[in-house]
């Protein structure tokens, strides 16, 4: 895959004439064995590893759920429903699959706050994070089409709404809308091909994950204290030292999982998803699932004209808002990478992590609730919204002009062998 | 260095600070949770509970709500009512069911049949019920909650709280009034009138619902359990029985869940410390 190609022989005859022909086993070995990895990675960086169990998980109990699930309007919501009490161990497989994805989406929010943290978007890791970007892209989207597929109420009206911002686009939206939509309205044929594409999203993920690896393997991993590997003393191979490692946190990681798959499997989701799709009946709360809440805050924080049209001007805030992140390598100008060695950067850090938590927080309540004194959620919100958009595009680019970063370490060696330098958070 | 912990108390301190502030209707109360035998992880459900709340949902609730996903032979499963097979067959051979196979189109029901619906179809439904539609009671228990604010639904997480519906449902049985109490608003704060044909309850949302008062002391008469113990028969028993078979009907593999549940969670705790430890031996030499 990279720089540090293996020159093995398999010892046995058969396996040596596959490798000379396909030089797969090698491949394996080199990116799974020997791959040479820091060896100060701390439990946050187990999450690539739980992220490709998850996908996993989530592929897995999809196809056997697929093989019972009905794809038509009249008759989705009755399927799923006898998957959960006919078929043998239905319960739980679907209960995986739905809280499965709560679990990926927690993990998958991690994992990017993690890169956010240490820098690990920064060069020459671009490509990396950017691949990465986009499989966020593509979970949101499987999740969204994957909501839909019990067709209960909230189903109905999640692909409504979502389907909808589409519309908000100039000339080109209403064909948009009617193209996702397969019609005027949602409806079996809205079904049909979201079940399509639930099931074709996944493996485009996977095809994905495989470029992230890629890219990930050129570099090699950042770390901790993002100074980069400067002799073999600094790495440690793949296998078993992180195999190793990132299998106890899957482990560790499976025991929340359990907890709400096999104890509260609905807790995370909305009891009118209970009720079947009704077009005539519009919910009174219409809300999607929490992990979407922060870009669903922010696609409705914008209620005012302002040169375009309110609507419009969401959606580009909502759309915006995820596309900045492709950005993100050229916005942060600062050289050092590990926000451990940026004093100021790890408040305007912290802050976007409690803002975000904030953002989802709003999502989930209506609008005109009222949060401090007279002002609103669709007041506050808004405030929640520009500190978003401004970490990216004011603070990040600006910060590294006024900050004194802390020392850094000479190499990775140093400060584990050394005394100072914490190098985890 | 900021400590997570203290990211994560300033996070819950601002969250706590935008807490609910509710506007509340009134006249309007909201479901009071109740104890439940199949609430939290240990919970299972009562058998003879659940005997007695199919007796209420047959007797009472089956005459306008449908229950089409409940089949005949579900009243037999473990983990359920568990009636035995002879009772389910005799009592599934007192229904009638289409079919369109045998001459005359109906026959009489079989344990694999489904509950068989009192409506053919839902004008039918509301033609017989003042327009209002008595919705199916398959999943109603899951469909139906009632609302945590905020710190509540936290706990929910490690309390593994899932019984809203069955709360909600036992509250609106026993929330009925005749005459409507004084000072009940809207939630915009006008004067509520009752529209005909409607029925006051304090719990449903609207404050007016289509259902007339369906339980009453005394109504439905319950055979003593094996043991000999009796229940009372008053509308707060009845409501909890057909709530807790309501929360079966939705959820029929509970029980089942929950043992297979342990089993993981006891692999998992152990199979997590002995990774614990392969891991941290590994590691005792790099550094």
């Amino acid at each position: 895959m990279s720089a540090h190609e293996s020159k093995y022989t398999p010892a046995n005859p058969v396996l040596r004439w596959v490798e000379d022909r396909l030089p797969i086993l090698g491949f394996a070995k080199s990116t799974l064995v020997d791959y040479p990895t820091p060896k100060n990675l701390n439990y946050w960086w187990t999450f690539g590893a739980i992220l490709a169990f998850m996908l996993g998980v989530q592929i897995v109990t999809g196809i056997v759920l697929a093989m019972h699930y009905t794809p038509e309007a009249s008759l989705a919501f009755d399927s799923v429903e006898a998957i959960k009490r006919d078929v043998v161990g239905g319960r739980i497989i679907q209960a995986v699959h739905s809280t499965g994805a709560s679990m990926f989406f927690f993990a998958v929010y991690i994992h990017i706050f993690r890169g956010l943290y240490f820098g690990s978007y920064k060069a020459p890791r671009e490509i990396l994070w950017i691949l990465g970007v986009i499989i966020f892209l593509l979970m949101m989207a499987t999740a969204f089409f994957g909501y839909v597929l019990p067709w209960g109420q909230m189903s109905f009206w999640a692909a409504a709404v979502i389907t909808n911002i589409f519309a908000a686009i100039p000339i080109i939206g209403d064909p948009i809308l009617q193209l996702l939509r397969g019609g005027f309205a949602v409806d079996n044929p809205t079904l049909n091909r979201f079940f399509s594409l639930h099931y074709l999203l996944p493996f485009i993920i996977a095809a994905v994950v495989f470029l992230h690896i890629w890219a990930l393997h050129v570099p090699g991993n950042n770390n901790p204290i993002g100074v980069e590997v400067k002799s073999e003393r600094d790495t440690v191979p793949f296998h078993p030292y992180y195999t190793m490692k990132d299998f106890f946190a899957v482990v560790v990681f499976c025991i929340p999982f359990a907890w709400f798959a096999f104890f509260a499997p609905d807790i995370l989701g909305h009891p009118d998803n209970y009720i079947q799709a009704n077009p005539l009946v519009t919910p009174p709360h219409i809300v999607p699932e929490w992990y979407f809440l922060p870009f669903y805050a922010i696609l409705r924080a914008i209620d005012f004209n302002f040169i375009l049209d309110s609507k419009l001007l969401g959606v580009i805030a909502f759309g915006g808002s995820i596309l900045i992140l492709f950005f993100l390598p050229w916005l942060d100008t600062a050289k050092v990478r590990s926000g451990t060695f940026r004093p100021a950067f790890k408040w305007f850090y912290w802050l976007f992590a409690v803002n975000f938590l904030l953002l989802m927080w709003y999502g989930a309540q209506t609008p005109d609730m009222k949060v401090v004194g007279p002002f609103t959620v669709a007041d506050v919100s808004k405030l929640s919204v520009a500190y978003y958009f401004l970490y990216f595009i004011v603070i990040l680019p600006l910060l590294s002009r006024f900050e004194k970063p802390r020392p850094l370490p000479n190499s990775i060696s140093e400060p584990v062998l050394g005394k100072p330098a914490q190098a985890t958070t | 260095m900021i400590k997570i912990t203290t990211i994560f108390a300033a996070a819950l301190i601002g969250l706590g600070l935008a807490a609910p502030v509710t506007a509340q209707e009134a006249g309007h109360t909201e479901a009071a949770k109740q104890h439940w035998s199949f609430a939290g992880i240990f919970g299972t459900y009562d058998q003879n509970q659940l005997q007695r709340g199919f007796q209420v949902f047959r007797e009472v609730c089956a005459s306008c709500h449908s229950a089409r996903l409940l089949a005949f032979r579900n009243l037999a499963e473990e983990g359920g009512p568990a009636f035995s097979e002879g009772q389910v067959k005799e009592l599934a051979a007192q229904y009638e069911v289409s079919d369109v196979t045998v001459a005359g189109g109906k026959r009489k029901a079989l344990p694999a049949d489904h509950w068989p619906s009192p409506f053919a179809t839902e004008l039918d439904a509301r033609d017989a019920n003042g327009g209002a539609f008595p919705p199916d009671m398959s999943v109603l228990a899951k469909a139906r909650s009632i609302e945590d604010g905020f710190p509540g639904w936290v706990f929910n997480y490690f309390t593994t709280y899932a019984e809203g519906g069955p709360d909600y449902i036992h509250a609106l049985l026993n929330a009925y009034s005749e005459e409507v109490p004084a000072g009940v608003t809207n939630s915009d704060g006008t004067p509520f009138t009752l529209p005909e044909g409607k029925y006051f309850n304090a719990v449903f949302p609207s404050n007016s619902i289509g259902m007339p008062p369906p339980l009453s002391d005394g109504q439905i008469e319950y055979a003593a359990a094996a043991d000999g113990t009796t229940v009372p028969l008053t509308v707060e028993q009845y409501s909890k029985d057909v709530s807790a078979f309501l929360m079966w009907v939705a959820e029929p593999h509970l029980d089942n869940t929950k043992s297979a549940g342990f089993k993981v969670l006891a692999f998992l705790l152990l199979f997590a410390a002995l990774m614990y430890l392969v891991k941290q031996r590994l590691w005792r030499k790099v550094h």
